[in-house]
């Protein structure tokens, strides 16, 4: 894995916050004096539909923020699975949430790596967040950013919200360990 | 100033408060609701007024009264709202009234769709407006880009008493980059010789659009359009990349124009020579650079969100100096690197062979 | 002794004269504009807002600031200016084929903001400027040349009586009807006036004041006739009165 320079899609349905996963992963690149973009798909699919973001990182000027192909796709359903998987570049991967995803894989050429994130969360203080634990597996993965990055960026986003989402600082923050840690045990790609 | 993570949209509206914008009037739509909104929890805190007018009609002509007064003041929408400003903005430029006017461009025609698109070429180069105007118009392609051009928008509406549009596009509007605010660059020229604020001690001043006795309208607009070849000899702007020993440019505006360079950069891997033109205003267009441009070049591959608008500008300025192609998507259809890339390496493989090189 | 009794106001151009038609009510209502403006020493201070029609050359007539705006708009220009400077006094003069026709909405909007400013609106019940056809107020059986068998209700509607529905409008401080037909309606006109212009000065809303006025060129009648028929018809379809005034609820 090249991590000079990563392109990574996140998607998934309202709600999952595929999108916020992907502006949190931003941040923390700028964290780390990076040039980063990010791109959301916006409008209709804002509501119920497949939500999804096209995020660069790398330590070079970013020319297009329109992905062709990703390094990375995270997929939180099936829908998304479905959408994304012809978009991985050959040779990259897709971490699948398979608990909201039993379809079939297509392709020989990537490596799928399946994580059943909504299953492994009820282990967790509730809230749990399944886009945080992915976010924190796709770090563990592919050491593109460091963990404490998106942990200083979620402390600093903390003191800008209402004190009821503050609050969930520490269940972010022990969703963000438990997807390394899922990643960590994780047997080799197949 | 370090740099911060921004959304186009908004950044464009924090760098409008920077600039001194003391007045925001618009009407919501999409994708650059977020300029309203960001504008609507600043402006009000800071003094400043903010309304969220009954149409783009009302907006832009709120934009038309604050600019009477010599006050910094915006509006923003999107193509079928931008639209309903073409008869102010035709006034504007009649009556030399400064202001500012984003255009984050989405899917037409008609109502279109609300993806991200580059159509309204046209409608802001060739108006859409009555008579013989122009508004002079700034194509960001970065976020950082369009914090610099908001500045030089509200600087260059003030200088030149003329509106300004800011013409960027969905993908521009809605992604988030890192950049850097800066403070605002420019010294603004005084207005107190023309701006309306009551006859005090000195002649009745009148802002009109409407100039009935015989050759009046006429001396007017030769006056007006010697201002226009002032603006094109000071304020023509662009971007070269890597055009010295191109033997293809492409030519690009907008987020199009970063697109394109994440091509020149994979075609520069694979050996080929392809640069990058970008104008960065669009009236001015850059029109005696490009021509200089096509003479040393064996071909333009123009690309745009769009069906050919800027072509006939890039056809224009080159003047059949080498033949020019054009690649283009529309209302939504997105370009990536890679479709360029192939229509980059179709192109170049036909470049050489003389027969093949036809004028336009 | 002599007594001054007629005094060309200063907020009107020395060198200006009116060019409109014989019998027309503009000439009237702009000359109580300026004497009122001169009665609170608001020239210096004045920006007028020209709109499209026969009321647009304000320019040539007053010696007070003049933005013109499009058809309709005159009361977002307004709002434009007065947001900027809102120590100036600023008024939009307007037709009803302007602000009761192709521009309610935003009168009704500017209404609805409260926007500190003044509309004085002359209803001559249709398009002047362009040959006299129908408007938004031209009455059932009114001929116009687009109505040449006069309006008919089942094809075209009712007159929209403006100055009763910006009474309606929160924002709105002053809403009156008016017609200068007689001596003492013009001072009751100037009065309409006066209480719009305070209700601006003292910051206490929008106001808006409806003038009837002829048309005799269009109505096809003598400067008599015309002003016969404000006080026999019209008057009765748009009746004359006060709709709204914040400032007789707050004595009251």
């Amino acid at each position: 894995m090249n991590i000079k320079d990563m392109s990574i899609i996140i998607s998934g349905f309202g709600g999952q916050g595929a999108l916020f996963a992907g502006i949190l992963l931003c941040h923390a690149a700028v964290v780390e004096g990076k040039h980063t973009t990010w791109f959301p798909a916006y409008g209709a699919e804002m509501r119920g539909g497949a939500v999804n973001c096209a995020v660069n990182i790398s330590d070079d000027e970013i020319p297009s923020p329109v992905i062709d192909e990703a390094d990375a796709v995270i997929a939180l359903n099936d829908a998304s699975q479905a959408k994304f998987e012809h978009k991985v570049k050959k040779g990259g991967f897709m971490i699948i949430n398979s608990s909201l995803s039993h379809i079939p894989t297509t392709r020989k050429d990537i490596n799928y790596i399946r994580i059943p994130f909504n299953d492994l969360a009820q282990k967790l203080t509730q809230p749990a967040f399944v886009n945080v634990m992915a976010l924190g597996a796709l770090i563990e993965k592919t050491g593109i950013l460091k963990i404490e990055s998106i942990i200083e960026v979620m402390k600093d986003m903390s003191k800008k919200v209402s004190a009821k989402k503050a609050a969930l600082l520490p269940n972010n923050i022990e969703s963000l360990h438990f997807g390394v840690s899922v990643m960590k045990n994780q047997p080799a790609a197949v | 100033m370090a740099k911060v993570l921004v959304k186009g949209n908004e950044a464009i509206a924090q760098a409008a408060i920077n600039a001194g914008c003391q007045c925001y009037f618009g009407y919501p739509i999409t994708p650059q609701s977020e300029i309203g909104e960001y504008m609507g929890a600043h402006l009000p805190e800071l003094g400043r007024t903010f309304i969220t007018a009954e149409s783009e009609l009302a907006s832009i002509n709120m934009v038309i009264g604050a600019g009477t007064t010599g006050t910094k003041a915006m509006t923003s929408s999107s193509s079928c709202g931008i639209a309903l400003m073409q008869e102010a903005i035709s006034a504007m430029c009649c009556a030399e009234v400064p202001g500012v006017i984003v255009s984050v461009m989405r899917g037409g025609p008609g109502l279109g769709n609300i993806a991200p698109a580059q159509g309204d070429y046209f409608q802001a180069l060739k108006g859409g407006g009555n008579g013989d105007y122009k508004t002079v118009v700034l194509s960001p392609s970065t976020v950082q880009e369009a914090i610099d051009l908001t500045y030089r928008a509200f600087h260059l509406a003030l200088k030149y008493r003329n509106p300004v549009m800011l013409l960027a596009d969905g993908i521009l509007g809605q992604m988030m980059e890192p950049a850097e605010f800066g403070e605002y660059p420019y010294d603004d020229p005084d207005v107190s010789t023309w701006a309306l604020d009551g006859a005090n001690n000195r002649p009745a001043r009148n802002i009109v659009s409407l100039h009935m006795p015989e050759g009046a309208m006429e001396a007017l607009t030769n006056r007006i359009f010697e201002k226009y070849e002032k603006i094109a000899q000071e304020e023509t702007t662009f971007e070269g990349y890597k055009l010295e020993d191109a033997k293809l440019v492409l030519t690009a505006f907008g987020t199009v124009g970063r697109i394109a360079k994440a091509a020149v950069n994979k075609a520069r891997e694979k050996g080929m020579k392809v640069g990058l033109f970008r104008p960065v205003t669009l009236f001015p267009f850059p029109e005696k650079q490009l021509q200089e441009t096509a003479k040393n070049t064996d071909m333009i591959l123009d690309l745009e969100l769009n069906k050919g608008q800027m072509l006939l500008d890039v056809r224009s300025a080159v003047f059949g100096a080498c033949p020019v192609e054009f690649f283009g998507r529309t209302a939504g259809g997105l370009l990536t690197p890679d479709m360029i890339m192939k229509k980059i390496e179709e192109l170049y493989s036909k470049l050489g062979t003389k027969t093949e090189a036809g004028v336009n | 002794m002599e007594t001054l009794v007629y005094k060309r106001p200063e907020s009107l151009l020395k060198d200006g004269h009116f060019t409109f038609c014989p019998g027309c009510g503009h000439g009237v209502i702009l000359r109580i504009i300026a004497e009122l403006i001169d009665e609170y020493n608001l020239q210096k201070d004045t920006i007028a807002i020209s709109s499209v029609g026969c009321s647009i050359f304000l320019e040539k007539f007053f010696n007070l600031d003049v933005a013109g705006a499009s058809h309709g708009r005159s009361p977002c220009v307004a709002t434009g200016i007065k947001r900027c400077k809102p120590d100036k006094f600023v008024f939009t003069y307007q037709g009803d084929g302007d602000a009761a026709t192709i521009g309610f909405n935003e009168t009704i909007h500017t209404a609805c903001r409260g926007e500190h400013i003044t509309t004085i609106m002359i209803n001559n019940t249709n398009f002047g400027m362009t040959g006299g056809q129908a408007s938004s107020t031209t009455l059932v059986g009114q001929v116009t040349t687009t109505t040449p068998k006069g309006r008919k209700a089942e094809l075209t509607g009712y007159p929209l009586h403006a100055a009763e529905i910006v009474a309606k409008c929160e924002g709105t401080a002053y809403s009156a009807r008016v017609a200068i037909t007689t001596s003492k309606n013009i001072r009751q006109a100037k009065e309409a006036i006066r209480k719009a212009f305070e209700t601006q000065i003292k910051g206490l809303g929008y106001g808006f004041v409806e003038v009837l006025a002829a048309c005799p060129t269009n109505w096809h009648l003598t400067p008599v006739e015309s002003i016969e028929r404000i006080d026999d018809i019209i008057e009765k379809v748009h009746p004359l009165g006060v709709f709204k005034d914040v400032t007789a609820l707050e004595k009251a």
